[in-house]
Formats: C-alpha cells, structure tokens, sequence
C-alpha cells in the first residue's frame, strides 16, 4: 500500500479512455463499477469537450456480483453497437472489474460483433495512465494498420496526440503547417481525429513524426518493425530542437527541409536587453520525460536560465532523464510523489519552477513563481486562444508563459530602486501574485543547522527583494558553512553576495 | 403521511415510479469525502483503494487537494492483492505513519471502495485492531463508500451511519438533526429551533468527536438531508424515533420542516409564527425575485444526489417551474414521502437509470432547465439543452430561509446566461 493524496497520473483505463476519446469511430465499451463515470468529466470538464467520450461503462454494483457480471457485460457491448455503430470497438477493465475476473476480451470474441473487437490488457495494479494511452494506440494500430502501398508524394503520419494533451490541439495544426511549408504531406494524425479506417491506411506514409513517445513510442516501433516506417528522434520543441527536428525531417525525406523563421521572435526576444535580467535564474523543471528534456534544453540554451534540477513522474523514461540529468550536472528526480518533489524544490530554492499543475500549487505555497509545461494540467491550461509547444511559434508561446510569472527586468529595476516606497515595499509583491500573495515560507530566524542569523543582517536581508531572497539566504548559509562560520553578520551577507557574484 | 401545514395536493407519491437498470452516470459515495472532511474538523477519510479512487478524489476536490486535506488513499499495489495477512500488515503501518504526521487527528475513518470490497479485505476488522492500538487518542470506525454499493452523498450516510453504533447512551430528550450543513446554515438552523424554544439540540456530525452527541430511547431526530435512509435505521434501531417531514429547501419547505418539529415539541401557533414570520417572508421575498425567469419553465432532472424530489418540490410549488422527469437514484419512502405528497401529479418519477435511454427522454422533451452532472452537463449545452450541474447543489449553502434565494438563483442563473448571449452561437440560436 502507498499512501497518496496526488497522482501525476490516473490509472491505465483512463489513459484509454484518452485515445479512445480522442479518435472518432471507435468505442471503447469498460468493465468498470458504478461511479467509474467520473472520468467523463475530465474530458467534458477541463478539455470543454462538447459531446460524452465515447466510452459505455458496465456500472456494476454489489448486487450484481453474486450474478452474473459477465451477461452485464455482453449487454452492454451490444447496446453499445447499436446504438453507436463504431467502425471498432476496444473492450477493457478497470481495477476493480480486473478482480472479478470476467476476461472482456474473450466475452467479446464469443458475441461476433460484426466490427473489429479489440481487447485491452491493462494492469492497474502496476501501471498508470502513459502506459494505458501507449498500449491502447498500440494494439489499436496491431490490429487495425494493413500494410499499403505508399503515397505518390511524400508523406508522414503524427502520432501521438491524445485527448486530454497538453496543448496537443494546437501543437498538431502547428506542425502540419510547418510540414506543408516544407513540402511533406500529412497521411494520417493519430490518434487525435483519426478513425479506424484512418488507422487502416497508416502504411501509406513514408514515415512517422513521433510527437509524443509517452503515448505512442510502442505504435511507432511496431510500424517501423512491420511497415519499414522510420519514426523521428527529436520532438521539436524549442528553437534548437525545432531545427534539429528539421534536419531529422531532410535526412529522412532527402528533402531540403527550411522552414521560415519570420514569425520565429524567441531569439530576439531573448536577446534583448530586458532579457538580461534572466540570466542564470536557477529553475527546477518537473513534469512527463518528453516536456521536461524539450524545456532543460531551452531553459539553458535559449532563455540563459540555470537548471538547478529535473525530473519526471513517468518511470517508463526515468533512464532518458537520467542521462539528461548527468548532461546538465544536476541530479534527476524519479518520482510520482508529489511530497519528495516538494521537498527538493524546497532545498534547491529555484527562481522558477517549471513543471506540472502540481508544482504550480508547490510554487504558490513556497512564494517561487511557476510555468505549466506538462500534463496534468486544468482547465486553464486548455486555452482558447492559440497556443502550440512544437515550432516556432511554440517558441514564442513559451517565452511569453516562462517570463510572465518572473519579475521582468523594468520591473525588477523599478522594485530595487523603491523598495522602501509604499508602492513597491516588501511584502506588497509582484501585482500579478494578487494581495495574497506569501512572499516566503515562514522561517524561524536562526536557520540552516548552527548558523545563526543576527539580527542586523537579518534586517538587512528583508531589504533584499523577497524573489532573490530565498536565494540570498541559501547562499549566505551556505558560504557562511563553507567558512565555518557560526553567525551571520552584516558583512558575512555581503561577502557571501561577493563570493557568488556572476 | 402528509407534511404537518401544508395542504397535500394531488401529489406524487402514489404515482408509479419508473426503474431503470443500465449505465448509470453518478458519483460514487468517496465523492461525499471531500465536504465531511471540512465538516469534521478532527476526523481524517483513509480511503482504501486503487490509483482510479485516487485519481476520482483529485478529479471531483479541484483545487482542494492542494490544502493539505484531510483524506487520503492507501493505494493497493500488485502485492497487497496476493496474500490478505499482508494487507492488514500493511494498512497498520500507514495508518500509524499518517495518525504520527497528523497529530491533530481524533477520528480515523477507514473508507472501503470498490477494490477492497471485491477482494473482501476486512475493514470493520482492522477499524477494531486499530482503535485497540490507538485508543484512547483515535477512534477508527469503517464504512463503505465503493460505487458498487453507494451512490454519491449516499456516501455520508453510511458514514454517519457507522458512527451511530458508538454513540453514547442517553435518555435525556434530546433532538438530534442529521446531516452535514455549512457552518454557517447549521447555525442558523440552531438559532431558528432555539427562538422555538427546543434547547436540546446536537448535529451529527459534530465538528468535533467530543461534541456530546448521544442517542436513546427518548431521543427523536430530523434530517437535513434527504439521502440519509441507513443513518435513519441506524438511529431508529437505538431507539430513537424520526420525524418525518419536507425538506428545508425555500420558504415552505423550512417553515414544514421547523413546524413538524414544533408540533413534536408542542410548541403553540403564536411563538412558532413570532419567530418564523419575518425570516419566511424575507425568504419568500427573495425567492419571487430569483424566480422571475423560472416561472412557466419547465425542468428535468437527471439522478445524482437524492435531493431532487424535494428540489423539484422547491421548484415547482415556489418557483412556478413545471417538472417533466424527476430522476432519483434512490426514493425512500419514509424519507422522501413527504416531499412527493407536495410534489403535484404530472412529472414523471424515475429511479436508477439507464442513462442512454434517459437521455433519449430529455432530448424528445427539450425541457428549458436539464440538472445534471458534469459529464453530461456541457455535451447537452452544446445540443442546445440548457443546465445545471447538480453537485454545486451539494456544495453550496442552499438550506433555510436565508438560502432560498440563492437556491433560486443557482437555478435561474443558466436560464439568464442563455438569454445574455444568446446573440453569440449559431448552435444556440439553432435550438431556440
């Protein structure tokens, strides 16, 4: 048993239901108790969707238990086809159906649907959501993908999009117009949009854009396996990785791959004086294995930042992230516990945090301003306005979403000069923060082992702006340690703030 | 019986009920967690389960998880399910891990789920062993909240229920309201039975475990709640006798509901008018303002809470609504009665679902106000249907008279949004 409260990921089923929710055609038909429905808020709820997910639930309850579970499930199959006439159907249990036992996938075999059945292996016992969504598209595409004769020109499919993606709508049409702008058709987008009969003719393509590995790196195998399909390395978000993604595309394709940079204002952006004040902010980034390698890389490369330390929640890509890690010289967080990433983040005191819906709430509490770069996510972060990760205008999107929470240098300038104006003062924080803000966790004045605080240079740290304070007060323990040091002067804070000048 | 003061119309409890099996869109009874651990200050809800009880408690508590609540899940892994000693072994060591964290924690409740349930882990075994091993600090009771038995705010009944047994005795005459209530309509409850002069009042649940709730022979007790028919047996097997009545919802609904109890106490006319006058009017009042874009509209009501027979009561007797279906996932006689007497023939009365085919209903009746959960409530809006999603109905204060309006309101809010942006939609301007 593990006690938990937060879960980055929800059991195996829902990540089914994401593809299933996320194709047309197709029904997914679960073996799962009354209440199991709640899922269907997540899809009407925080992605806005306009109709029911596509999915029939068995909604047994204890009195049918002693009867028979399985005619429940039968039932439920063919009301579901008549009703709905799916071009496929995919048959499953959740956790609790997978106890009694009633095997869905042989109860459906017997009933001859006259549409393809697919049966789903999900232990919920041991895998989460990612997995659920993988192997779901991936035994979609097994049963359904017939070897084809290729498109006259050339073409790819993207994989991976899902429902309930973060920003898996927007980063789809920004790709499929950068694809178009270098001449490369779109065959097939899967599972987002896509039915069975899309499924059917993904062999048509010349290769496969592997968009998002959590949710579709099995299928993409499989069809380079079966199909002689290669699928691409890098998923192209960032400028960098956009270009690099660009490169794959021309080595694949032998297609001189350029896309048009006008829009492309990241660069710039970064470049420019405001900018300045961005240099070496120490982040911390957290989320799913794919966003956090694309946002160390821009985090770095393209925003100057300093990453302080990286992790991700889905075990399946804990080695990729660790040898990340190693590249950066940090030491990689695998964990799907919310309270061990609360408290690395409270021993690193980043500047910024960059992860999940969760880290957004640790931020808050910790005073530390954060950006959403990964599922899980809420309502807020299905935007109706425009707003891709993939491609240059990503970039752009990105750029806006990680500095706005940051006190932008204008700002932070105008913070310093007036810090003891009533406007500006100490605890009134950055206006977008809200009166409520809490600039900093409460602390006892004496801190950090057997260094002491005086009180003269704790004063003097309250004049330090509360957003570089956190990381003042690290440093000076930490140099105040490294001296051997038992109190903290006046002069210990300036020499520790000479000490680690940059 | 018909509600003490009111006169019964027609009424639907006669009426044929329609029952449905089939898919069913609901909650399980976990969901009703996430506002008694508010209500009960001291208590902690152990939930023992799987990833999806989990993932359902984040998903319905929003941003609530995120304050440090008082609940949790054990998750049960691959190998609690192997050998059943095990799992005993290992929910001791969490709880004693969880009750060392949390030292403020008097009430362990161990909330049973699906999973447990199917695997038939003994939780009334291990609620024993552990108030053995924590007594006198915690006392740790056990319910069931799986979806395979309970349905939503079904929930807090057999929560409240479990805690009937380990009542104290008492023979005193006491009156004893059932069901959680917002602090603040609790406390306009009490105020409202203290000006009738009824002094011996406790609620369950307490805020806190030593609150001096106890139970007898000469105990009587009301609910506040319509979906509290075990907590209802419970009391009734130690004793104590019901009184039954509407429900307090809008002006008439609280006045029957107070002057049932007030013919239990033989409170006289004068005092019982003395008090309830001026509040009933105000509520009255506020309830004709909210309602000026309900009347003559008709209302559909899908299952979810067991609240819809008295708000559909609420709606129709006060608010000039008309109600097309009134769906329940259970009807309780003796608990919702009452209210079906008031309730004037005509709608349909539905319990359990099937809710393909109850969606068939409402879409062949285009009722101008459908009350529904959330996973239904925006794929009707986008058919041109126009709803509430009935579990703010739970959340929000809706009882008595100083809430009939905003119960009003909560209702005739969807119905002038339409009407606000109307102009904006092609589907909107489609469905008119």
């Amino acid at each position: 048993m593990k006690l938990t409260v937060w879960t980055y990921e929800g059991p195996p089923h829902v990540g089914a239901m994401r593809v299933a929710t996320a194709m047309k055609g197709l029904h997914y038909v679960l073996h799962a108790p009354q209440g199991d429905t709640y899922a269907d808020l997540l899809f009407t709820m925080i992605e806005r969707r306009d109709h029911r997910p596509p999915v029939s639930y068995t909604t047994f309850q204890a009195r049918d238990l002693g009867s028979d579970t399985a005619q429940l499930f039968q039932d439920a199959c063919c009301d579901a086809y008549a009703r709905f006439k799916p071009e496929a159907i995919i048959v499953g249990a959740s956790c609790t159906a997978e106890l009694i036992q009633d095997d869905p996938g042989g109860l459906s075999e017997l009933m001859g649907l006259p549409v393809p059945v697919i049966p789903l292996e999900l232990p919920s016992y041991q895998r989460k959501e990612n997995f659920g969504a993988d192997e779901t598209f991936f035994q979609i595409v097994r049963t359904l993908a017939k070897p084809c004769e290729r498109t006259a020109r050339i073409s790819c499919n993207i994989l991976g999009p899902a429902a309930l993606g973060f920003r898996h709508r927007d980063d789809i049409t920004e790709l499929t117009a950068m694809l178009h702008e270098i001449g490369i058709d779109v065959n097939v987008v899967a599972p987002m949009g896509a039915t069975p009969s899309d499924i059917a003719r993904l062999g048509a393509a010349h290769f496969n854009i592997l968009l998002y590995p959590e949710t579709a790196e099995s299928a993409a195998r499989w069809l380079k396996r079966e199909f002689d399909q290669p699928h691409t390395t890098i998923v192209p978000i960032g400028v960098t990785a956009t270009r690099d993604f660009l490169a794959e595309l021309a080595t694949l394709t032998g297609l001189p791959c350029r896309a048009g940079e006008e829009r492309l204002r990241l660069p710039w952006y970064a470049q420019s004086v405001d900018s300045t004040y961005l240099t070496g902010k120490r982040v911390f980034i957290f989320g799913d294995a794919t966003h956090v390698r694309a946002a160390a890389y821009i985090a770095r490369d393209e925003m100057g930042f300093e990453v302080a330390g990286m992790g991700c929640y889905n075990r399946e890509f804990a080695r990729g992230i660790r040898a990340l890690a190693r590249e950066f010289g940090v030491e990689a967080l695998i964990t799907d516990d919310y309270l061990e990433v609360e408290q690395t983040i409270e021993a690193l005191q980043p500047e910024m945090i960059l992860g999940t819906q969760m880290e957004r709430h640790i931020g808050k509490r910790l005073g530390i301003p954060c950006a959403v770069i990964s599922a899980p996510v809420h309502v807020q972060d299905f935007p109706a306005r425009y707003s891709p990760q993939v491609g240059f205008e990503g970039a752009n999107v990105i750029f806006d979403t990680w500095v706005h929470p940051l006190v932008m240098g204008l700002e932070e300038h105008l913070l310093h000069m007036f810090r003891e104006d009533f406007e500006f003062h100490d605890a009134a924080g950055p206006s977008h923060h809200g009166a409520a803000a809490t600039p900093e966790t409460p602390r006892a004045p004496a801190s950090a082992g057997d260094v002491i605080w005086l009180d003269a240079a704790e004063r003097e740290l309250k004049k330090i702006p509360f957003f570089v304070r956190g990381k003042a007060r690290r440093n000076t323990e930490t140099f105040a340690q490294s001296k051997d040091l038992r109190e903290i002067s006046v002069d210990t804070l300036y020499e520790a703030k000479a000490h680690y000048a940059r | 019986m018909s509600a003490p003061g009111l006169a019964p119309s027609s009424g639907c409890r006669n009426t044929p009920v329609l029952k449905q099996r089939g898919q069913r869109e609901v909650f399980c009874g976990l969901t009703s967690i996430i506002w008694l651990h508010r209500k009960m200050q001291d208590a902690f809800f152990l939930i023992v389960g799987s990833r999806t009880c989990a993932h359902l408690l984040q998903s319905a508590a929003g941003v609530m998880i995120f304050a440090e609540p008082r609940f949790a899940t054990a998750i049960l892994e691959e190998g609690d399910l192997a050998g059943m000693n095990d799992a005993h072994d290992e929910l001791d060591r969490e709880v004693a891990r969880l009750l060392e964290r949390r030292p403020g924690i008097r009430q362990l409740f161990l909330v049973g789920s699906c999973p447990s349930e199917v695997i038939k882990l003994d939780l009334a075994r291990a609620a024993e062993r552990l108030t053995q091993i924590h007594a006198p600090r915690v006392r740790v009771l056990n319910y069931s909240g799986s979806g395979i038995e309970t349905t939503f705010t079904q929930g807090e009944d057999t929560c409240l229920a479990s805690m009937v047994p380990v009542l104290p005795k008492t023979d005193r005459r006491e009156l004893l309201v059932i069901g959680a209530l917002p602090d603040v309509v609790e406390d306009q409850m009490l105020g409202l039975l203290s000006g009738l002069g009824i002094e011996n009042v406790r609620c369950l649940p307490a805020r806190g475990v030593e609150s001096g709730v106890a139970v007898g022979p000469n105990t009587v007790f009301a609910l506040t709640q319509p979906f509290l028919s075990d907590t209802c047996a419970a009391l009734e097997r130690r004793g104590a006798r019901h009184i039954a009545a509407p429900f307090p919802f809008g002006a008439d609904g609280t006045t029957a509901w107070l002057r049932a109890i007030a013919q239990e106490f033989g409170i006289g006319a004068d005092r019982f008018a003395a008090v309830t006058d001026a509040p009933r009017k105000r509520a009255e009042r506020a309830v004709a303002q909210a309602a000026q874009d309900l009347a003559g509209r008709s209302v559909f009501f899908f299952p979810d809470s067991q609240l819809e027979i008295p708000l559909a009561r609420f709606l129709t007797r006060e608010c000039g609504m008309t109600a097309i279906e009134v769906g329940s996932p259970y009807i309780h006689d003796a608990i919702h009665g009452p209210d079906l007497d008031l309730l004037e023939a005509g709608p349909m009365i539905s319990e359990g679902q099937d809710v393909d085919l109850q969606l068939d209903r409402a879409r062949a009746a285009r009722p101008d106000l459908t009350v529904c959960g959330l996973g239904l409530a925006n794929p009707l809006e986008a058919e041109g249907l126009t709803t509430k999603w009935a579990i703010e109905l739970v959340f929000t204060p809706v009882h008595f008279y100083e809430q009939a309006g905003d119960l009003a309101g909560l209702f005739s809010r969807p119905l002038r949004r339409k009407g606000l942006i109307a102009g904006l939609s092609p589907r909107l301007r489609a469905a008119e």
